[in-house]
């Protein structure tokens, strides 16, 4: 079954919620290797999305630019840009299309990650979103066949696993990167407000 | 009409002195601050961003310097999304150099790469200094009589005399030389008031350009 655009509002909706619920677990994350601020930043920033939405736009690809453009302004520090140009490349990846179908997800997801690689200058192994959102999209693209919360649960759960892998890695870009050694035993941050963000979409979806 | 500058940093107060320091050399260039977080407060602010660079440019494009990791993050996705609205470049430079090799680069009339690039290589320089550069077509001596002798401003005011002059310049001090085309080099040389520098030219404007420096001089750099 493909998405509409209420559903998708729906499942942003969703992942403010998400947010809000995990707010406190992203800040003492990023107390460990950071400033402290990732939660509070991020929570700011969705809740002001669903604010933005409350009259939703007329496309899937308008409600994401939306978000995009609604996370850039309010969510300061490095996740603004690096949130908002994943916002922003799916949406544009969207296009105007009227629904979103599960081969669309994946391809979003896609867009999502290259976007947020090229503004982070970051790969998989540095310790950031990449780290999750990169076996998502490779999982999210094995999956297109069974439909679009197929694609989405798959997508979180390799978010999941990516997210802990960075657990044992030596941060090599932002802030946690002026830590060398001392960061490693920690879980970054931003890959796991990247999983959290992805569950939550699944969930919706299902 | 010139190339302007954005100064983007975490920091309100230091991307308006960074803004405060590039304009004792560039006066008629726009520099803009885009510091700190709307409100007050350590970080950066996309819309301030992106409105700095539309006010920075004049028609000559914009080019912005940033402090760290996000503010990079920050002018690039503002770059992106002005989508050519205005001729913008994000470089990688040092803040500080940068913005002081860009702002004289900017004065003197270069165009955006011009300038983009003399930021870009602004770090490399004031580390290294310039190359030898011997068989002068000119040259002559000169003591430095104003107050600080080649620091920032004096420096600027030297490079913008040659801009735009067919001809290659080296200051020398004692031992040391510096380019005398970039600001950076020549307050390398740490030349003080008193200090007897040497200026070699070669190149077709060469009389011209030691002309210049010494009618600067003489003016004790209008201090």
């Amino acid at each position: 079954m493909a998405c509409t655009t209420e559903s998708v509002a729906e499942a942003l909706r969703a992942v403010a919620s998400v947010v809000a619920e995990h707010r406190v677990e992203l800040i003492e994350l990023d107390r460990a290797i950071g400033d402290a601020d990732h939660g509070e930043n991020l929570n700011r920033g969705f809740t002001a999305v669903v604010a933005a939405i409350e009259t939703v736009p007329e496309t899937p690809g308008a409600v994401l630019k939306t978000a995009a453009t609604t996370l850039i302004s309010k969510v300061g520090g490095a996740a603004g840009p690096l949130y908002g140009t994943a916002f922003l490349r799916a949406a544009t990846k969207l296009g105007d299309r009227s629904e979103v179908d599960a081969e669309a997800v994946a391809e979003l997801l896609a867009a999502a990650l290259e976007g947020v690689r090229a503004r982070g200058k970051a790969e998989v192994g540095d310790a950031t979103m990449v780290d999750a959102l990169a076996p998502a999209v490779e999982a999210a693209r094995g999956a297109v066949a069974d439909g679009v919360a197929a694609v989405l649960t798959a997508a979180a759960d390799a978010a999941d696993r990516g997210a802990e892998s960075t657990v044992d890695l030596v941060p090599r870009k932002g802030r946690a990167s002026y830590l060398g050694e001392r960061a490693v035993g920690h879980l970054d941050p931003g890959a796991r407000s990247t999983a959290l963000v992805l569950r939550a979409l699944a969930e919706a979806a299902k | 009409m010139s190339v302007g500058l954005v100064f983007v940093s975490h920091s309100a107060t230091l991307a308006a002195g960074v803004a405060e320091l590039a304009a004792q050399m560039a006066p008629d260039v726009k520099l803009v601050a885009a510091g700190g977080l709307d409100g007050g407060g350590i970080g950066t602010d996309f819309e301030a961003v992106s409105q700095a660079a539309r006010d920075a440019d004049s028609g000559a494009g914009v080019v912005l310097l940033y402090d760290l990791g996000s503010a990079q993050m920050t002018a690039e996705l503002a770059v992106e999304t002005l989508d050519g609205e205005v001729d913008a470049v994000v470089v990688d430079a040092p803040l500080v150099e940068g913005a002081v090799a860009a702002a004289v680069e900017a004065q003197g009339g270069a165009d955006r790469a011009a300038v983009a690039a003399a930021a870009a290589k602004a770090g490399a320089q004031a580390e290294t200094g310039a190359s030898t550069d011997s068989g002068a077509a000119e040259s002559v001596e000169l003591t430095l009589r104003n107050d600080v002798g080649l620091h920032a401003r004096p420096a600027a005011l030297l490079v913008r005399a040659l801009a735009g002059l067919d001809t290659e310049v080296t200051v020398r001090l004692g031992e040391q030389e510096a380019d005398a085309h970039s600001v950076l080099a020549l307050m390398s040389l740490g030349a003080r008031q008193g200090d007897r520098i040497e200026v070699l030219a070669k190149g077709a404007d060469a009389g011209t350009a030691v002309e210049r420096v010494k009618d600067l001089v003489a003016r004790d750099f209008d201090e």
